[in-house]
């Protein structure tokens, strides 16, 4: 079966581009799989965890997106994301300290706007410990 | 005429001044291709993003719930010209010329008419805009500091972009800054950006090959998702083309003005000798004929 070609955009620049076997992405109503072939297809997508599958057996790389957009069409997927980060970077104990700070500025905030800020990266920070434990 | 003396301390500033331009040259030719660099890997994802659009655009028929970036307020009053510009000077004509395309475009507007309002990115555009539209600028942001320009930088002035617009200040907003195409060449570039401008020469085309996409949600909240983000991008892109432009302005600008330097010192050398060599002649003429009258 061809490969799926897959490409993981940032504004800053093209993270990935390359030939995959499959890519199970976070879509905000729910996980989506894609193989090559797939219909062409549009979603938004939530903060989480794309799972990227070089080969039919192997074992997956993740990488958490923090929320972005995913086109599928007949040159493959392409996934927009804001910011990108593999989760073997990712640092529990560094997340926890970020969630809890985030979560104290929302407390503290005195505007609507900083409220908002927090509440943003509180749900950020919580989607990237939920990706990076299991 | 100028005394020796004079003549000496001209040429050591103009040499020193060389030193200065030539270290400006360096730092801006090392900076500009990191600047190059950023602005050609930040162009996939705007040109990704402004595809999607654009076709999502097309596909949809705009509705009462289609959001308002990509259908417009209905009216064609106000406009609001987003001036990008740099922070610093001495990059040669950069920030004139994004000024001037500006500039010329929001006196034909006045001329039909309508009500312009400027917003400021980078603190170079302000004086000429203040002078020749005094109270009109609503806002302006400059990165004093930062030096690369990333995302987040990019995201709030978007931010700020798209909440106004919500709350109808403007009808139709343009963004001017310069698109970096070599070290020599930057070309001043008008850019609508709201509302979100579709391509209708190709609406049938993009309409036909889209049908058969999905959308997860439906259209109209991916767009809501997307059009913000979109703006964002844009923005984005133009300040990353903005920092390589700049960065290429100056690198020319600093190298013409070394070699300018370089030119004056040989005509102030040379002038020095001229009069060294008079001032001798002069001295010898008054030994001799001092020594001929005795």
């Amino acid at each position: 079966m061809a490969d799926l070609h897959f490409e993981l955009v940032s504004p800053e620049r093209l993270l990935r581009s390359g030939d995959v076997h499959m890519v199970v992405v976070p879509g905000t109503e729910g996980d989506f799989g894609v193989l090559a072939g797939h219909a062409p297809f549009m979603s938004t997508i939530r903060p989480g965890a794309i799972d990227v599958y070089e080969t039919a057996n192997g074992p997956a790389t993740r990488i958490f997106i923090d929320g972005g957009f995913a086109e599928v069409n007949d040159k493959g997927l392409t996934i927009l994301a804001e910011n990108a980060v593999p989760i073997a970077d990712i640092k529990a104990d560094e997340v926890s300290k970020m969630l809890a700070a985030a979560r104290e500025d929302g407390r503290l905030a005195k505007t609507e706007g900083e409220r908002i800020v927090a509440e943003k990266l509180v749900a950020r920070y919580e989607a990237m410990q939920a990706a990076a434990a299991n | 005429m100028a005394t020796l003396k004079s003549l000496k301390l001209r040429i050591a500033s103009v040499k020193s001044t060389q030193k200065i331009t030539k270290a400006m040259k360096m730092v801006a030719a090392a900076k500009l291709r990191r600047a190059q660099e950023a602005a050609e890997a930040g162009r996939p994802y705007a040109s990704r993003i402004e595809a999607v659009v654009a076709s999502l655009g097309a596909s949809i028929t705009p509705g009462p719930q289609t959001s308002k970036m990509l259908t417009g307020s209905g009216k064609e009053e106000t406009y609001l010209l987003v001036v990008c510009t740099s922070d610093r000077g001495l990059a040669g004509a950069f920030n004139a010329n994004i000024v001037k395309a500006a500039r010329v475009r929001a006196q034909a507007l006045v001329a039909a008419g309508k009500t312009v309002k400027f917003y400021l990115v980078g603190k170079k555009g302000g004086a000429v805009i203040r002078r020749l539209f005094p109270g009109t600028i609503i806002a302006s942001t400059e990165f004093a500091g930062v030096k690369q320009i990333g995302f987040e930088n990019a995201a709030p002035i978007a931010e700020d972009i798209a909440a106004r617009y919500e709350a109808g200040e403007f009808d139709i907003a343009y963004m001017y800054y310069a698109r970096f195409q070599s070290a020599l060449v930057q070309e001043p570039t008008e850019q609508q950006i709201l509302p979100v401008p579709v391509s209708t020469g190709s609406g049938e085309a993009a309409a036909g090959a889209s049908a058969a996409v999905e959308y997860e949600p439906d259209e109209e909240a991916i767009l809501a998702d997307l059009l913000p983000r979109n703006l964002s991008v844009q923005l984005f892109r133009a300040l990353l083309e903005n920092a390589a432009s700049e960065q290429g302005s100056r690198m020319t600008a600093m190298d013409n003005a070394t070699r300018n330097a370089g030119d004056m010192i040989n005509r102030l050398s040379i002038q020095y000798n001229r009069q060294r060599q008079a001032a001798i002649t002069t001295e010898l003429v008054e030994i001799i004929s001092g020594a001929e009258a005795l």
